[in-house]
């Protein structure tokens, strides 16, 4: 930890220059044994790793229209080699985001289209090696699947589609991560990514009710378990023990008492993430969300409310009705998602996010803020990447950067934009999303930090800006270890709402 | 003379023939493969309505690569605003009479190969001088362009230059399309353009060149943004529900 020093800002943030191998064989922890085998992985790398890797690549391009098309369409323009953060702070090429796809193309066109298969050194194709297997490991293993190239993609080839499938391969082969497969595991396991066991869990609860009596006066439940709640919460499970991270499950909860809302947290659905998606394994994707349906069903819910977290959201949003059922729209015959949806209440968006939750109760006039509550907070705030280009709030296209930003305006008084080739759709990664959230790629995570931690020293340069609101609980935890080290203080981030916490006004409803 | 028309009748009928069924195989793969999620870049349109608009904004005006760099979407956006110019001017020697927006569109047609020629020299610049950009290029891409500069160039030389008999090549081609053969001009210009379409064609269902049928099935750009509202499931992830 001691020896990560902070990349220096770019003087003026032009296009870097390239560094070739800087940052060659950088790769994460690789899975052990145990921890493939407990989610259905070869425990290591198999011996006939090359013929069951292309095999799965021709599994894979059959079932993912993405991946074939994108395999196929890229025509090497360059609009997305300078907009990958983690390029910009590495300067190694293999992470310009045509590069990184590249990688795996050249493999593709080798095995899977004429031109590679009779003139491979005219096209760049190549085979698949024990070297190229290493390569792959490493860089698809610095790619936070932010989708930020695919905006600016002619054709919206997505690397992330590109990495997942590639993380998928290798994981079929035993090749896998060990920091995503381990928190898979105890998901599977204990219930959520933390492996934060019920009992904690409850324990945990009672000493936030026991806070916030002691700050406010006022008995704010946070209830788990409890069978006919209403609203059923599903957060990421840092929101029980991490700072910043509790400040906004605290203020959820706030949301809540002062709405009246009657609502529950799950012990065996304690978390909203789901690595599934980051090693683009669809059934793990599913069986990881499918304990939300359990839960909801169980439980007998009419609303399902996700807390504050990026990649949870993009699956929530635009993935739940697909493997779940949580959702609205099933056809008739559709017994499965029929049962749940028959049980949800439909004049509610399901899943809804706590801020659309939040801003509905805000419009309606439920919530009441001492605004000054905020005013030692000078405020900007970062887009997450899965929620800015990966997922929605509201009734209408950006809503989900118009409705965090409007309740910020709604409790707390001072709040300033970043440079807006930086937020909204172009925001960058916090450098620490896509199952890299893991010390053994700190050094990664601070150099993929760089664009956003520039532009953030603008705005503190220019207008004092003290607190970096963010709805992410990977971008609040990455921003945490991450901002000393650009010498700034940790407590710069928090979320949005932690802001609403410090400004309701709670009693007299 | 005989021979040459003959073998240049040949390795048009191949090579349309290549082009078609090559585009129809990859078209059909492309729709015939499931986009099990939803995954469309967002903020996207919530509505079939918005989609087509989405589209039409990307394959007419390259929205996304505006956002991305100039210098690509200006070179590239002349390169294939012209190329359109120049085919939709081209159906004069393969129609009799020429329809009437064809004719019109002749003055512009003409020197759109010189916009052409711009665009394509502006991208090989780029190619080969920018750094990144010339980290990621394959010989083939290099090659592409040296195969569209032929072509230009030839196709440039023809009008501007030494003039061919374009009205023995009308002759030759509504021959070919009638399967009758009628004499192709001896002119090495012109065989060198032929050729170059020729092989254009040939390579376009087996190279980059697919990015133009690619695009309308890119899910990024193609889906609606309606997750809630209607649920989206393919043929296989609904079997794991049973």
């Amino acid at each position: 930890m001691a020896d990560v020093a902070a990349p220096p800002y770019r003087v003026i943030p032009i296009i870097p220059a390239l560094k070739p191998g800087a940052m060659e064989g950088v790769k994460p922890f690789i899975a052990g044994d145990k921890i493939n085998t407990a989610i259905g992985f070869p425990g290591e790398l198999v011996a006939d790793w090359h013929d069951k890797a292309i095999a799965k690549m021709g599994e894979l391009l059959a079932k993912y229209r993405s991946l074939k098309v994108y395999m196929d369409a890229c025509v090497h323009c360059g609009a997305c080699a300078d907009k990958c953060h983690y390029f910009i702070g590495t300067q190694d090429p293999k992470n310009m985001p045509v590069a990184r796809q590249d990688l795996m193309r050249s493999v593709y066109r080798r095995y899977f289209t004429l031109p590679g298969k009779l003139f491979p050194k005219l096209v760049g194709a190549r085979d698949l090696t024990r070297e190229v297997l290493d390569e792959w490991y490493s860089y698809f293993h610095q790619c936070s699947e932010c989708r930020r190239c695919s905006v600016f993609c002619p054709y919206g080839i997505d690397t992330a589609e590109v990495t997942m499938a590639a993380r998928e391969i290798l994981d079929a082969v035993g090749y896998g991560q060990k920091y995503s497969n381990e928190i898979i595991g105890k998901v599977h396991r204990i219930g959520n990514n933390l492996g934060l066991p019920g009992p904690a869990l409850r324990d945990t609860l009672e000493g936030l009710e026991e806070d916030v009596k002691d700050a406010t006066g006022i008995d704010v439940r946070f209830p788990i378990d409890v069978k006919g709640a209403d609203v059923l919460l599903i957060t990421p499970s840092a929101d029980f023990f991490a700072e910043p991270h509790i400040d906004s499950l605290v203020g959820y909860a706030k949301v809540f008492h002062a709405t009246g809302t009657s609502w529950t947290l799950s012990s065996m659905a304690s978390e909203a993430g789901n690595f599934g998606m980051f090693i683009g394994n669809y059934e793990q994707l599913r069986s990881i969300a499918l304990r939300i349906r359990e839960v909801a069903l169980e439980l007998g819910v009419k609303r399902i409310v996700v807390g504050e977290c990026g990649h949870a959201w993009r699956v929530a949003y635009s993935f739940w009705n697909t493997l779940t059922g949580v959702g609205d729209g099933a056809e008739a015959g559709d017994h499965f998602a029929q049962l749940l949806q028959k049980q949800l209440d439909h004049r509610y968006k399901q899943p809804t996010h706590i801020c659309e939750f939040t801003w509905d109760a805000i419009e309606r006039g439920l919530l009441r803020f001492d605004k000054s509550k905020n005013d030692r907070h000078i405020i900007t705030f970062h887009d997450s990447c899965n929620v800015a280009r990966g997922s929605r709030m509201g009734d209408f296209a950006g809503g989900q950067f118009e409705i965090p930003r409007n309740i910020i305006k709604a409790v707390a008084n001072n709040f300033y934009e970043m440079s807006p080739e930086t937020t909204r759709e172009q925001t960058f990664c916090c450098g620490g999303g896509g199952g890299l959230l893991t010390d053994d790629l700190i050094d990664l995570r601070v150099k993929g930090a760089l664009p956003r931690m520039e532009v953030l020293q603008q705005v503190v340069d220019e207008h004092g800006v003290n607190f970096m609101a963010t709805i992410c609980a990977i971008c609040k935890a990455q921003f945490t270890k991450v901002l000393p080290i650009y010498g700034f203080d940790r407590r710069l981030v928090g979320g949005v709402h932690q802001l609403v916490s410090n400004a309701i006004i709670l009693g007299d409803n | 003379m005989v021979m040459a028309s003959t073998l240049f009748a040949m390795v048009f009928y191949l090579a349309s023939l290549f082009l078609v069924v090559g585009l129809l195989y990859r078209i059909a793969t492309y729709a015939g493969t499931p986009a099990p999620l939803k995954i469309p870049t967002t903020p996207a349109p919530t509505t079939q309505a918005g989609v087509v608009l989405r589209m039409a904004r990307e394959v007419v005006f390259f929205e996304s690569l505006f956002k991305a760099n100039l210098w690509i979407w200006s070179m590239g956006w002349l390169f294939h605003a012209s190329l359109a110019l120049v085919l939709a001017r081209h159906l004069r020697y393969f129609s009799e009479p020429i329809w009437g927006w064809v004719v019109l569109l002749q003055p512009f047609g003409k020197y759109a190969g010189l916009t052409m020629l711009a665009g394509l020299l502006g991208l090989w610049v780029r190619r080969l001088f920018v750094e990144r950009i010339r980290y990621i290029s394959t010989p083939s891409d290099h090659l592409m362009l040296v195969l569209l500069l032929a072509i230009t160039l030839s196709g440039l030389t023809m009008t501007f230059v030494t003039h061919t008999d374009v009205v023995a090549v009308k002759n030759f081609f509504i021959g070919w399309l009638r399967l009758s053969s009628a004499p192709l001009p001896t002119d090495f210009v012109l065989y060198v353009h032929l050729l170059g379409v020729a092989v254009l064609m040939t390579i376009f269902p087996i190279s980059k060149l697919l990015h133009a049928p690619g695009v309308f099935f890119s899910p990024s750009r193609n889906q609606t943004d309606n997750p809630r509202e209607k649920r989206h499931i393919a043929a296989w992830a609904s079997d794991l529900e049973k």
